[in-house]
């Protein structure tokens, strides 16, 4: 739509830029006719093509958050190596696409100089996917960064290398909008909050359409009520969940809490269909406190889980794998998590979890 | 010279360590943008307080669309200035997140200029996301973008920027053009996408193989999948070569799900009228093994997150469609079915009702008959245990149909 003030003409609807002007050469010769690929060791694989081309893949793990200067120094070390091509992956990381073998070892020599790991491939820890956290959201119920980065020093050997089973995917969200797919990952963790929102009475009217916000609650515990003369609503306690969806329709309802807001922990998810259909992740640890600036309580709880996965899971078996081989009884026992009533499915549909046979590995 | 005006004990911790610091990247943004370090102070206030510190609230968006800016207002103004208002656009990723240096140059010198200095690469639907910018800025870094060649994506109750795996790009398992779909679709919805008409959010995700890759049976209201019909293609010498690397029946045979291989005298055969499309064995010797001629797509619906009626998977709409030849055709029969099922829940749906939802309250049943889609086996696990059927017709006898008439 043209700017009559300006006397230009404003860009609207134009969709993203067009993908084939940013493919590497190389791939737009090989396009679609990849025939096999090998990991040559961790963090670096090679494609081959029908053509008999090599593409040669190094993945970078990045922190997702990240400045105009980091921009630039990618940029520059695409320049030099790439042909000034480079590409992202799903999970945060960077990929540095070459052609000629030999740029493999300078180009990782001079990204681990700029504190950048080469991993994530195989059977290793991938880039844990995070959302926003305290750092940029409202609903937060924890840092997201902040666990991520405490929980990658901590695992660092796992990211680099490729000892595990099988591949481990952890993913964080902050709150149980989950934004990205964490639900379904191996270990994932979510921030929880624990207490009824806080109902600011005399600004429900104001900040708030009440037919809505009712609406929002998935276990009718908003209702409407009164309060100093002013329309406004009750949270039923007993009835509450803390899934905070009413305080995304209604600003007047607040649910942070310093002292109840923390993590939960779920295992055993998976997006894949190879061997076993995808499922999600599910509770083992129903809350840890929010322990900044290292959360050691999540740092423990990820350790046990991953150590245990370690030594009982069998070669190529994804954690769900391993804990469907066991049982669950067993994996608590190992774990040494407490299997509490939080534990048992009580929400819709909940009941379909039980044990309905005699099965129990005793 | 890195650091920060403000005091942040808390955040130095963060600095230490093998991985990538977060911390470090702020600073490093801070250094030329105040209000991105008043953003470090504001977070180590979170630190030590233990709850976020940005209002719930307060609009932020360009002229003519009503998403893609994400409005951010910290509720600590006075001591934090720059965070008063700190917001995100949502810049469409370039499928595949393929980038060159000097289109990515060229962003940065935007996001300096115009907001904090701090990008996500990316954010979790998959936008690129510029961090730190004020409402009055809001068009001229929209404009400069536009003229880089990126559009806004979604937010709030509209499409979500449509994503895809790396497809055939650089991979050999890709059975679609994930890239082509989604640049395609994206294209295809810029109405839907910037300006919000839906119940709630609508997200599209185009996976090459049942891998994956980019979570979309997780996290998609409608998940495309690339899937083969016919044969699984076998080379023989690459599996002897695989053969002397590990135990090919202990790996690869016993660990597929429907038993429909056998590995018996150096030899690897397939009942592939069985094979469920796992990948598994395919991942496990990717020389070897590759996914058939027949290529097309599987299409899954209703996948979304806990809010607000409980997490769902999405479940097989369509099994199998040749989605290579409707690519000839302009993809007319993805957009038709995309628009009846976008019919369908503007016409039932409630507010903030994903699409997994509706049709769960509504039944899976009605819905089909809805978009015109027959029910298929292959869309259940098994068929009904409970005879409570809602059966739509019944006989009558025919002096009850006479004594109606008379």
């Amino acid at each position: 739509m043209p700017d009559v003030d300006k006397g230009t003409v404003r860009i609207t609807d134009i969709g993203p830029p067009n993908y084939e002007n940013f493919l590497p050469p190389i791939i737009k010769k090989n396009y679609g006719k990849w025939l096999y690929h090998e990991i040559l060791k961790p963090g670096v694989m090679v494609h081959v093509s029908e053509t008999k081309d090599k593409l040669y893949t190094v993945r970078v793990g990045s922190t997702r958050i990240v400045s105009s200067d980091f921009v630039r120094d990618i940029s520059n070390l695409a320049d030099k190596y790439c042909n000034g091509y480079l590409r992202f992956t799903t999970r945060n990381n960077l990929e540095f696409l070459l052609d000629k073998e030999e740029n493999i070892e300078p180009l990782i020599k001079e990204v681990q100089a700029l504190g950048f790991p080469v991993g994530g491939m195989d059977h290793s820890l991938g880039n844990i996917v995070h959302t926003q956290g305290w750092l940029h959201c409202h609903t937060s119920a924890s840092d997201a960064s902040g666990v991520v980065k405490a929980l990658m020093d901590e695992f660092y050997d796992y990211f680099v290398g490729d000892k595990l089973p099988a591949k481990v995917r952890m993913a964080f969200a902050c709150c149980l909008n989950m934004c990205g797919s964490v639900g379904a990952s191996d270990i994932a963790i979510v921030g929880m909050h624990r207490r009824p929102p806080t109902v600011m009475a005399d600004r429900v009217k104001d900040l708030c359409e009440i037919p809505s916000t009712i609406a929002a609650c998935p276990v009718d515990a908003v209702r409407p009520k009164t309060i100093n003369g002013k329309p406004s609503v009750e949270i039923d306690e007993d009835r509450c969940v803390f899934c905070g969806n009413c305080y995304t329709v209604c600003p007047a309802l607040p649910i942070a809490d310093p002292l109840n807001d923390g993590l939960a922990i779920f295992v055993g998810g998976k997006v894949a269909n190879a061997r076993t259909k995808p499922t999600f992740s599910k509770l083992a640890v129903p809350w840890l406190p929010n322990n900044p600036p290292r959360w050691p309580e999540v740092i423990e709880a990820v350790r046990t889980i991953l150590e245990a996965y370690k030594d009982g899971a069998r070669r190529g078996e994804r954690v769900s794998e391993w804990i469907e081989r066991i049982g669950w009884p067993k994996f608590f026992k190992i774990t040494g998590f407490e299997f509490t009533k939080y534990h048992i499915d009580d929400f819709r549909l909940g009941e379909a979890t039980m044990n309905y046979s005699n099965y129990a590995r005793l | 010279m890195a650091g920060t005006k403000h005091k942040t004990p808390l955040l130095d911790d963060l600095k230490e360590g093998k991985w990538p610091s977060f911390v470090k990247e702020l600073e490093r943004a801070a250094q030329k943008s105040p209000r991105t370090d008043d953003l470090i102070g504001l977070l180590e206030k979170s630190y030590r307080d233990h709850i976020p510190h940005w209002k719930h609230g307060g609009m932020a968006g360009v002229k003519g669309y009503g998403a893609g800016i994400v409005g951010r207002f910290s509720d600590s103004p006075e001591d934090f200035p720059g965070t008063q208002e700190y917001h995100t656009a949502r810049i469409n990723q370039i499928e595949g997140f393929f980038y060159t240096s000097d289109v990515l140059r060229k962003l940065a010198d935007i996001c300096d200029e115009h907001a904090g200095g701090l990008f996500n690469f990316h954010g979790s639907t998959g936008d690129i996301q510029i961090l730190g910018f004020k409402q009055k800025e809001a068009e001229e870094l929209f404009q400069k973008c536009a003229q880089l060649g990126f559009d806004l994506g979604g937010s709030g109750s509209a499409l979500r920027t449509p994503s895809c795996c790396v497809g055939p790009a650089r991979c050999e398992w890709a059975n679609y053009d994930t890239l082509h779909v989604t640049d395609n679709l994206t294209r295809e919805f810029q109405n839907e996408m910037h300006r919000p008409t839906f119940n709630y959010k609508f997200k599209i995700k185009c996976a090459g193989c049942p891998n994956d890759c980019i979570a979309s049976g997780a996290r998609s209201d409608l998940s495309i999948v690339g899937v083969w019909k016919d044969n699984i293609r076998i080379d023989q010498d690459q599996v002897a070569e695989y053969a002397k690397k590990f135990d090919i029946k202990k790996y690869v045979v016993d660990k597929c799900p429907t038993h429909c291989m056998d590995y018996t005298d150096d030899k690897l055969t397939i009942d592939d009228s069985n094979c469920v499309k796992c990948m598994h064995c395919i991942n496990s010797m990717p020389k070897a093994l590759r996914p058939g001629l027949q290529k097309g797509a599987q299409i899954r619906i209703g996948a979304k997150v806990p809010m607000v009626q409980g997490p769902r998977l999405g479940f097989i709409l369509v099994p199998f469609y040749d989605i290579n030849k409707d690519k000839e055709e302009d993809y007319t029969f993805l957009k038709d079915l995309i628009q009846k099922i976008w019919d369908f829940w503007d016409e039932y749906g409630t507010s903030r009702e994903r699409i997994g939802e509706l049709i769960q309250r509504v039944g899976v049943g009605n819905f089909l008959e809805a978009i015109e889609l027959e029910p298929l086996p292959e869309m259940v696990e098994h068929p009904r245990a409970n005879p409570f059927i809602k059966f739509e017709e019944y006989l009558v006898a025919d002096e009850e149909e006479e004594s109606k008439e008379g």
